[in-house]
C-alpha cells in the first residue's frame, strides 16, 4: 500500500546508533532525580556556551519581540517573508561568519549561499542536484550514521565507502580512494562525487591542505563532485587550524582548471558550533550557478523560519558577540575534550589525537574479547546497560575495524562527565579482574535478551 | 574571488536540470513582472498590483495584538529560562504542546465536528514539504496521482519534481461549477491505465485552490468511495479550511470518516498549514495528519528533512493554545474575508464580469471567456498579457492551473489593503469600458 521508500529500512533507524538513544530515553541520567540512569554520550551537541547566547538574548529583547532597531514591529514583513532566496541580511551575516571561522582566508558571496532546514536537508538537497537514482557517492568511513538516511533514502543514490583504518590515523589515502572508485565501477555504479566531513565526525580531526588538494585532483581526474560537510568547522579548538576545501581550491595550480570551483560544494549549519539544532539552520555554498539555482528552488521544501532568520541575523551582526563566542567556545571545548581524554587515559583507554568536534574517537580494541564486530556489539551492550553510558559503536559509523567508539563530551555538564569517567574506570577495573571469568556467556545472553526486549518495546511505543 | 565559469562541464542530476520545477509557467512570470514594477499606494501608483499571490493579510492586527500582550511567546520568559531546551529541541515528534495546540485549532476550525489526535500530527516546514513528503511515502517513481483540475500550479513541482511521480488530471469544467464527478475520476483513472501508470492516490484541495469553493458532502462521499473502490490513497489538502466565509459550509474529510465510523480511514491523509488561515507563510508551519500508523511513523522520520524551527513551534504553541485568541481569530478572520469577497464580486459584477460562486479561500475564480478572441489557451494567454502589461494587474491564467476550459482567471483579494483593491477594481472597470467601446 505504501511506496518502497516507506517500507525500506533506508531511514537507517534500526542501527545501534539510534537504538542506544532509545534505551537512554527509557532511563535518562539526572544528577538529582536519577543518578543511576544512563548518561547520553551519543549525541553530538554543544551545550557548553549557551550562557553566551542567553546573555545576548537578554540584551536584545526587541529582536525577540520581532521589532526593529526603532522599536517598530516587523512582524508583518517576517510573517509574509517566504522568499526561497532567504533573507539578504541573514545571508550577508552568515557568509561573514563562515569567513571568520576560516580565519578570513576565504571570502564567500551571499548569492552563492542557499539556506536549508538544517544540514540534514542541505546534504539531501545537494545529492538530489548532483546524482541520479542508482548513482553512487564515495564516503570515507567511519562516517556519521545519519548519512545513510540523508544521502540515500529519498534520493535513491548509493553510498560506496572509502575504507580508512587506524594504521594511518584513519586518514583518506589515495589508495583507498582509488580502491573505492574501482569497487563502485565493478558494481556498475556511476560515481558522481565524494563527500567528506571536515572536521570529521566521528574522528574529530581536520584535514591537511595536501589531503584536500589530493581529493580535489581526484575529483577533477574522475570528473566528479566534491562535497565538503564543514558543520563542525566552528568547533576547531586546537592546532592545526582549520583549512576549508575552498581555501585548498584557491591554490594556483588547481585554479588553472576552470572547472575546479564548479565541482566543489560546502555544507554548513549552526547546529554544532552555535548549539542551535532546534532552529534548523543549514546551508549549501557553491560556485556552480546551476547547483545554486536548482538548490534554491528545492529549498522550498525546507525553508528556514523567517522568525529565526531575523533573530540570528541580528545576533551574527554583533561582531563583538561572534568574536567573543568563537574564542570562549573553543577554549571550553578544548578543556572539556582534555578532561575526557585524560580521564580515559587513567583507565588505560586511548583516544585518536583530535583538534575539533564535540566527541572523541576512542580506542577500546583492547577491551574486546575478540577482534570482531560481535565482540564490539557485546562491549557496547555492556557499556550501555551495565555501565550506563550511551556511547556509539564504530560499526554504526561503518568503521571497517571493530573496537572504536565515538564518545561525546560537549552535551553535558562537567560533573556529569566526571560521573561518566568514574563509571568507566570502575568498569575497566572490574573487567580486568573478572575478564572472561564472571562475564560468562550466560550473563551476556541475559543482557542481549534484555536489550532486545527493551528495543522492541521501544519501537512499538515509538510507532504508536 | 569568484572565477567566471561559462559552462561547467561537470554533470548534474536529471532532476537539477529538468524543468519540472515548473517555474517557467506564466504563474511565475507574472510575479517577475510584478517584482520589476510593484504597485505602491504613494510611491508607485501606476505599478503592477499583485493579485496572483494567495496570501492572507486581512487579520495581522489580531496576531500583532496577541504578541504585544504575550511577550513570553516570542521570547523564553524573563532571563530566557526556556531558551536552552528550545534551542536543543530537534525531536522529529515536534513539541508536544505545539501538536496539541494544532490539533485543537484544527478542531475549532471544523466547529468541533471532527476530533484530532495530537500523536497523529506530523510537523513539516510548510504544506509544500508536507505534500512532497506524502508523495514520497504513498507512491514510487513513475506512479501517478489523480488531481482534479484546475489545481494549484505549485503541485507540478511539489508532487512531481524530486519524487518522479506523475500527475494525471481529473478534468472538471464549468458545466457543473467545476465539481468533481465519479465519471471524471473514472476517466482519469482509465487514462492513467492506458499510459501504463500505476495510480496510487487521489489528491483533492478542499476548499479548492483556485476555485475558492468548498467541496460538497456528496462529492466527498463519492471521492472516498472511489478511493476505496480502487484501493488507493486519498490526500485532502485542507490548508484553506480556516478561510471559509461561514463555518458551517466547510466539510472536512475527517467528518465523512467520523460518520463512517472510521472505516477505510487508513487510506486518508490530511495536509494543513498556518500559511493561509493565519497568514504566516514565512514561519513554515505545515502538518500531515494521517489515520495510517505506518504513514505517521514514516512521515515523522522523513520530517527530519523539513523540521519546523523550535523557536517558531514555541511561539505558535503559546498562541494557538490560547482559546480566547484562537476562537476570536477564526471568527473575525472569516468575517473579514467574507467582506473582502463581497467587495470584489460586486466590483467585478459592476464591470460586467461574472465569477464562480465561491465561499472560501483568498481568491475568486473569474470568468473572462466572453473576452477571448477564440476559446483557446493562446487567446487566454494573450488576454493575460494585456491585463498584466496594460491594465497592470497580475492575475493567474487558468491554463497555469491546468484548467481545460480557457478564459478563467484566479484573482487574489486578501493580500492587499481595501484601498488597493478599490484601485484594482477601478482599473478593471476602465478596461472593460474601453473594450465595450472598441
Amino acid at each position: 500500500m505504501l511506496s518502497s521508500k516507506a517500507s525500506s529500512n533506508c531511514h537507517g533507524q534500526d542501527s545501534l546508533y539510534f537504538l542506544g538513544w532509545q534505551v537512554y530515553e527509557k532511563n535518562p541520567f539526572h544528577e538529582v532525580e536519577n543518578p543511576t540512569g544512563i548518561i547520553q554520550m551519543g549525541l553530538a551537541e554543544n551545550q557548553l556556551s549557551f550562557d553566551l547566547v542567553e546573555s545576548w538574548i537578554r540584551k536584545n529583547p526587541d529582536v525577540m519581540g520581532l521589532k526593529n532597531k526603532d522599536g517598530e514591529s516587523v512582524f508583518r514583513d517576517l510573517a509574509l517573508f517566504q522568499d526561497y532566496h532567504g533573507m539578504p541580511a541573514f545571508k550577508n551575516e552568515l557568509v561573514e561568519y563562515m569567513a571568520k571561522i576560516r580565519g578570513n582566508k576565504v571570502k564567500f558571496d551571499p548569492n552563492n549561499l542557499v539556506l536549508a532546514a538544517g544540514a540534514t536537508s542541505a546534504n539531501e538537497t545537494l545529492i538530489f542536484c548532483l546524482a541520479d537514482p542508482g548513482d553512487a557517492i564515495l564516503l570515507p568511513t567511519p562516517s556519521y550514521a545519519g548519512f545513510d538516511r540523508d544521502l540515500k533514502w529519498r534520493t535513491g543514490v548509493e553510498i560506496v565507502p572509502i575504507h580508512c583504518s587506524s594504521s594511518n590515523g584513519f586518514r583518506i589515502s589515495m589508495f583507498a580512494l582509488e580502491e573505492a572508485y574501482e569497487r563502485a565501477q565493478k558494481l556498475n555504479l556511476k560515481v558522481k562525487g565524494v563527500l567528506i566531513t571536515n572536521p570529521s565526525n566521528p574522528l574529530g580531526t581536520t584535514m591537511t591542505k595536501d589531503e584536500l588538494q589530493s581529493l580535489i585532483t581526484f575529483a577533477i581526474d574522475k570528473d566528479i563532485h566534491l562535497i565538503s560537510d564543514e558543520v563542525f568547522s566552528g568547533t576547531v579548538f586546537d592546532s592545526p587550524c582549520f583549512i576549508s576545501i575552498m581555501e585548498a581550491a584557491m591554490d594556483s595550480n588547481l585554479k588553472r582548471n576552470i572547472d575546479v570551483l564548479s565541482r566543489i560544494h560546502i555544507v554548513y549549519s549552526l547546529s554544532k558550533d552555535l548549539g542551535l539544532p532546534g532552529f534548523r539552520v543549514g546551508m549549501i555554498y557553491s560556485n556552480n550557478q546551476t547547483v545554486v539555482s536548482a538548490a534554491t528552488k528545492m529549498s522550498s521544501f525546507g525553508l528556514v523560519s523567517s522568525q529565526t532568520q531575523y533573530l540570528l541575523s541580528y545576533m551574527l551582526a554583533n561582531k563583538k558577540f561572534t568574536s567573543n563566542y568563537m574564542k570562549r567556545n573553543q577554549k571550553r571545548l578544548k578543556k572539556r575534550k582534555e578532561m575526557l581524554v585524560s580521564g580515559l587515559k587513567k583507565s588505560g583507554i586511548n583516544c585518536l589525537k583530535s583538534n575539533a568536534g564535540l566527541f572523541c574517537w576512542v580506542d577500546m580494541r583492547h577491551l574486546l574479547c575478540s577482534n570482531t564486530f560481535e565482540a564490539e556489539t557485546d562491549l557496547w551492550k555492556k557499556i550501555l546497560c551495565e555501565v550506563g553510558l550511551n556511547i556509539s559503536p564504530g560499526s554504526s559509523f561503518h568503521c571497517s575495524q571493530p573496537g572504536w567508539f565515538r564518545v561525546c563530551f560537549a552535551n553535558m555538564n562537567q560533573s556529569t562527565l566526571q560521573v561518566a569517567l568514574r563509571r568507566i574506570k570502575d568498569f575497566v577495573e572490574r573487567s580486568s579482574f573478572n575478564y572472561q571469568q564472571n562475564m560468562g556467556s550466560l550473563s551476556r545472553k541475559l543482557i542481549s535478551n534484555w536489550v532486545r526486549k527493551l528495543s522492541s518495546a521501544d519501537r512499538e511505543e515509538q510507532e504508536r | 574571488m569568484a572565477i567566471e565559469i561559462e559552462q561547467p562541464r561537470v554533470g548534474l542530476s536529471k532532476v537539477a536540470v529538468s524543468k519540472t520545477h515548473g517555474e517557467d509557467s506564466p504563474y511565475f512570470a507574472g510575479w517577475k513582472a510584478y517584482d520589476e514594477n510593484p504597485y505602491h499606494e504613494t510611491s508607485n501608483q501606476s505599478g503592477v498590483i499583485q493579485m496572483g499571490l494567495a496570501e492572507n493579510q486581512v487579520s495581522f492586527d489580531l496576531l500583532e495584538k496577541y504578541l504585544e500582550e504575550h511577550s513570553e511567546a516570542s521570547s523564553w520568559g524573563k532571563g530566557a529560562p526556556g531558551f536552552r531546551e528550545n534551542a536543543l529541541f530537534q525531536d522529529y515528534h515536534g513539541l508536544k504542546s505545539f501538536r496539541q495546540a494544532m490539533a485543537s485549532f484544527m478542531e475549532q476550525i471544523r466547529g468541533g465536528r471532527a476530533k484530532f489526535d495530537p500523536d497523529r500530527i506530523v510537523l513539516t516546514a510548510g504544506a509544500t514539504a508536507a505534500n512532497e513528503l506524502l508523495t514520497f511515502i504513498l507512491a514510487d517513481p513513475g506512479d501517478a496521482l489523480l488531481i482534479p483540475t484546475p489545481y494549484y500550479p505549485g503541485f507540478d513541482r511539489d508532487l512531481r519534481w524530486r519524487t518522479g511521480v506523475n500527475i494525471v488530471p481529473i478534468h472538471c469544467d464549468s458545466s457543473n461549477n467545476f465539481q468533481i464527478t465519479p465519471e471524471a475520476m473514472e476517466a482519469a483513472y482509465q487514462s492513467a491505465e492506458s499510459m501504463n501508470l500505476k495510480v496510487r492516490g487521489i489528491l483533492i484541495t478542499n476548499p479548492s485552490n483556485p476555485l475558492g469553493a468548498t467541496i460538497q458532502r456528496s462529492a466527498l462521499e463519492q471521492i472516498l468511495d472511489f478511493a476505496v473502490n480502487k484501493n488507493i490513497h486519498l490526500v485532502s489538502d485542507e490548508i484553506y479550511s480556516g478561510s471559509t466565509f461561514s463555518s458551517s459550509e466547510f466539510i472536512s474529510i475527517a467528518e465523512i470518516l467520523e460518520t463512517r465510523g472510521y472505516k477505510d480511514a487508513e487510506r486518508v491523509h490530511i495536509v494543513y498549514s498556518l500559511s493561509k488561515d493565519l497568514g504566516l507563510p514565512g514561519f513554515r508551519v505545515g502538518t500531515i495528519y494521517s489515520y495510517n500508523d505506518q504513514v505517521v511513523t514514516t512521515a515523522r522520520r522523513m520530517s527530519s528533512f523539513t523540521l519546523i524551527s523550535s523557536q517558531t513551534q514555541h511561539l505558535l504553541a503559546c498562541m494557538l493554545s490560547n482559546k480566547e485568541f484562537s476562537e476570536n481569530y477564526i471568527k473575525t478572520n472569516r468575517e473579514r474575508l467574507s467582506k473582502r469577497y463581497d467587495m470584489i464580486i460586486k466590483g467585478l459584477k459592476k464591470a460586467g464580469i461574472e465569477c464562480l460562486k465561491g465561499n472560501a479561500g483568498l481568491f475568486c475564480w473569474m470568468n473572462l471567456s466572453p473576452l477571448l478572441e477564440k476559446p483557446t489557451r493562446e487567446s487566454e494567454l494573450a488576454l493575460w498579457k494585456v491585463i498584466l502589461n496594460e491594465v497592470k494587474l497580475n492575475i493567474s491564467p487558468g491554463s497555469s492551473c491546468h484548467c481545460s476550459e480557457p478564459g478563467w482567471f484566479r484573482v487574489c483579494f486578501a493580500n492587499m489593503s481595501e484601498q488597493t483593491l478599490e484601485i484594482a477594481l477601478e482599473r478593471i472597470h476602465k478596461f472593460m469600458e474601453q473594450r465595450k467601446r472598441s
